[in-house]
């Protein structure tokens, strides 16, 4: 069988289950259901990516779209609290537990929220506060050439919807978690949030995408986010998939006048994970940060690929990827700048920095600026490298032994992005896996 | 027993020959200046004795309180009290010069079979030890050297001295890019730790530092050999007559025959 007839045949599936899914009159009927449709029909003409495709050429996903993904079942699957032990952190407004894509109240909590403050269901959302999630609900990301979001948008089931009033301010993060369990068939799961911050807002939100035990399972997830103006979000993505999962997740964000919006995705495990960021500075005077972490090992592979719009004059954006790349596995940064012609006084900046570990490591790296308009500041940079053996030289000058000392200076690297997270409880939770993980 | 004896040590890095037989003897208690022009071999002699690997060495002895140094490799050497203050500190970003500095000295207390310090008393001992190179403490809880300027990687690197108490000290030029005020402070941090019990070698291109610094001994090093020695006079004499003078001197031919 040639992959093209595979690739089909997976796309097909997946149309199979949109259809089962029609049958259902609340979905069919729904004001969310022409939106749906449309992404299916854009989906199912493109199909999904190969290597040939400039976007995806470092990262070979025929295992993924040659595998015939089940949907999950309707009811969360019962995993105990136990299971997600390692994975909360304390002092949260929040936690929301899906459990292959569907809610699990049993291992959910919510404190009480004050001033107008709404954590709620996406499946609930969509019906008591359509006209709210409407603008924005499969909006945010210009999707036409990214199939997996298209897929979200015709699929997703349920997730989070995160409302933040005018001028309120959430004191304590929202934590969402997204776990993925072994089935008797490879299952799919397709969770979106969506978090929507009107004026002067602000709110911390966590994502973490877990897996529960091994087996292969797909998570292909969508994260909007809509700051408005003088709204400040912080977000943060963790990855701890299962050794034998596939990760799928796009984040798509618009920022209006002013506003700020911080985004940090630290990637731990899986097998293959796959992160999109779309930022539209829409604006002026808008600010996006988007940091990144990726600490891999065995035969993994993190693909990180951005794409930040800035489309109003006076907004800043900065990417800063890191990487430390141990045993087999492969990193993939792609990062654009596109400012258009309006976007004067632009501030933009990106780098890319590696930490290769082993001899079998590999990194792709690809910073591209599109400028398209005359007075801006755009830098961007790349670095791939081993250990500074001046540093480890200095450190052994001190004392340490020579696995300390690069010990020391991995977790360094990795410090420097971890010191952005502005939770703390995950701050320590994340820096205790980088200590555990050092030879 | 001397605390450091160099015999005849030769050391070379990709064929090219920088130190060519170099004798010296170092006692606790005393302060020996190294003193030559660029290129002479000086900060090769410091890296050396840290156990830099980048130099081969193809002859000679180096005894440290009479163990073999050369077998010792650049950890041990530092927790066997050996201390390099580097000419070009490294930064490290991500890490803060208080996080490892404290495995520095429990790593070197282990080594001695002494109990580790614990924060509080690590604390304690960091706070005094700053104090004495005018450091600020809060300069010690950012990333190593990262975004210090010139002066305070120095006194940094004298402050880290102080705390890792060394038994012999190496200043790999310490007074290159600071100021009058700065190379002062440096000084008095450097003169407060001069002790019986303590060994101590201080390279330096300038005589300038020798003024605040007063060495027991100095040392003129050219073309990877011992060139000339004597007391603390010679340092001024180098001053105002200049490196070529000791080329000149009847005594360098003698050496260099």
């Amino acid at each position: 069988m040639s992959t093209a007839t595979q690739t089909r045949n997976s796309v097909d599936e997946f149309a199979a289950q949109f259809e089962q899914l029609e049958k259902n009159e609340t979905f069919a009927r729904s004001w969310f259901h022409p939106v749906r449709k449309a992404a299916l029909a854009r989906f199912v003409e493109s199909g999904f990516p190969t290597l040939k495709d400039e976007e995806w050429r470092f990262t070979n996903i025929k295992s993924v779209t040659s595998t015939d993904w089940a949907a999950a079942a309707d009811d969360a699957k019962s995993i105990g609290k136990d299971s997600l032990a390692a994975y909360c952190i304390g002092e949260v407004a929040a936690t929301l537990v899906f459990v292959d894509g569907r809610f699990s109240a049993e291992l959910s909590s919510t404190n009480k929220l004050s001033n107008g403050v709404k954590v709620a269901r996406l499946a609930d959302a969509m019906e008591s506060d359509a006209k709210k999630l409407e603008p924005y609900l499969g909006q945010v990301l210009a999707e036409k050439d990214n199939a997996f979001a298209l897929l979200n948008t015709a699929l997703v089931q349920d997730g989070v919807y995160i409302f933040v009033p005018k001028n309120a301010a959430l004191a304590k993060p929202i934590h969402v978690v997204y776990a993925s369990t072994c089935n008797d068939r490879p299952t799919a799961s397709h969770p979106r949030t969506l978090i929507v911050a009107e004026e002067n807002a602000q709110a911390n939100i966590v994502e973490s995408f877990v897996g529960i035990d091994s087996g292969s399972s797909l998570t292909n997830s969508v994260t909007e986010i809509v700051t408005g103006a003088g709204a400040n979000i912080f977000h943060h993505k963790i990855v701890q998939e299962s050794a034998e999962a596939y990760h799928f997740g796009t984040i798509g964000a618009w920022l209006d006048r002013d506003s700020r919006c911080t985004s940090t995705n630290v990637c731990f495990d899986g097998k293959l994970t796959r992160n999109n960021v779309e930022a539209y500075l829409k604006g002026e005077g808008g600010c996006c940060t988007f940091n990144g972490l990726s600490m891999l090992r065995d035969e993994q592979l993190v693909d990180n690929h951005l794409r930040i719009e800035h489309i109003a004059p006076h907004c800043e954006s900065w990417q800063y990827f890191k990487g430390i790349y141990d045993g087999a596995s492969h990193g993939v940064f792609a990062g654009r700048i596109y400012v258009h012609d309006d976007a004067q006084k632009t501030d933009a900046k990106q780098t890319n920095q590696s930490l290769l570990l082993s001899d079998k490591a590999q990194i792709d790296s690809k910073p591209q600026l599109e400028i398209f308009a005359d007075d801006v500041k755009c830098t961007h940079g790349a670095t791939i490298g081993q250990i500074d053996e001046e540093a480890v030289f200095y450190l052994r000058a001190r004392g340490l032994s020579d696995t300390a000392a690069r010990n020391l200076l991995v977790h360094a690297f990795a410090n420097e992005t971890l010191n952005e997270i502005t939770v703390e409880p995950l701050h320590e939770r994340l820096e205790a896996i980088v200590l555990e993980r050092l030879p | 027993m001397a605390l450091l004896e160099i015999r005849n040590l030769h050391a070379q890095v990709e064929g090219n020959k920088i130190l060519r037989g170099i004798d010296l003897t170092v006692n606790a208690g005393e302060v020996h200046s190294i003193m030559g022009p660029n290129g002479s071999g000086k900060s090769t002699l410091a890296q050396v004795l840290a156990g830099k690997d980048s130099y081969e060495i193809t002859e000679g002895e180096v005894l440290y309180n009479g163990k073999d140094l050369l077998d010792m490799e650049p950890d041990e050497r530092a927790r066997e009290g050996v201390f390099l203050a580097f000419q070009y500190p490294v930064e490290i970003p991500g890490v803060s010069t208080n996080y490892f500095l404290k495995a520095a000295v429990n790593a070197k207390r282990k080594h001695n079979g002494q109990e580790e310090l614990d924060a509080v008393d690590f604390l304690e001992l960091v706070k005094e030890k700053a104090a004495l190179v005018e450091l600020d403490s809060k300069l010690l809880n950012r990333a190593v050297n990262e975004d210090f300027s010139g002066g305070e990687k120095k006194r940094n690197e004298i402050f880290q001295m102080s705390v890792l108490d060394p038994t012999l000290a190496i200043l790999d030029e310490t007074d290159s890019g600071l100021d009058i005020d700065a190379l002062k402070t440096v000084a008095h941090g450097v003169n407060s730790l001069r002790g019986p019990k303590r060994g101590m070698i201080v390279v330096t291109h300038y005589q300038r530092l020798l003024d605040y610094i007063v060495p027991d001994f100095v040392h003129v090093l050219l073309d990877g050999r011992i060139a000339k020695s004597g007391g603390k006079e010679l340092a001024l004499e180098l001053e105002a007559k200049g490196y070529a003078w000791v080329h000149e001197s009847p005594e360098t031919a003698a050496a260099a025959s």
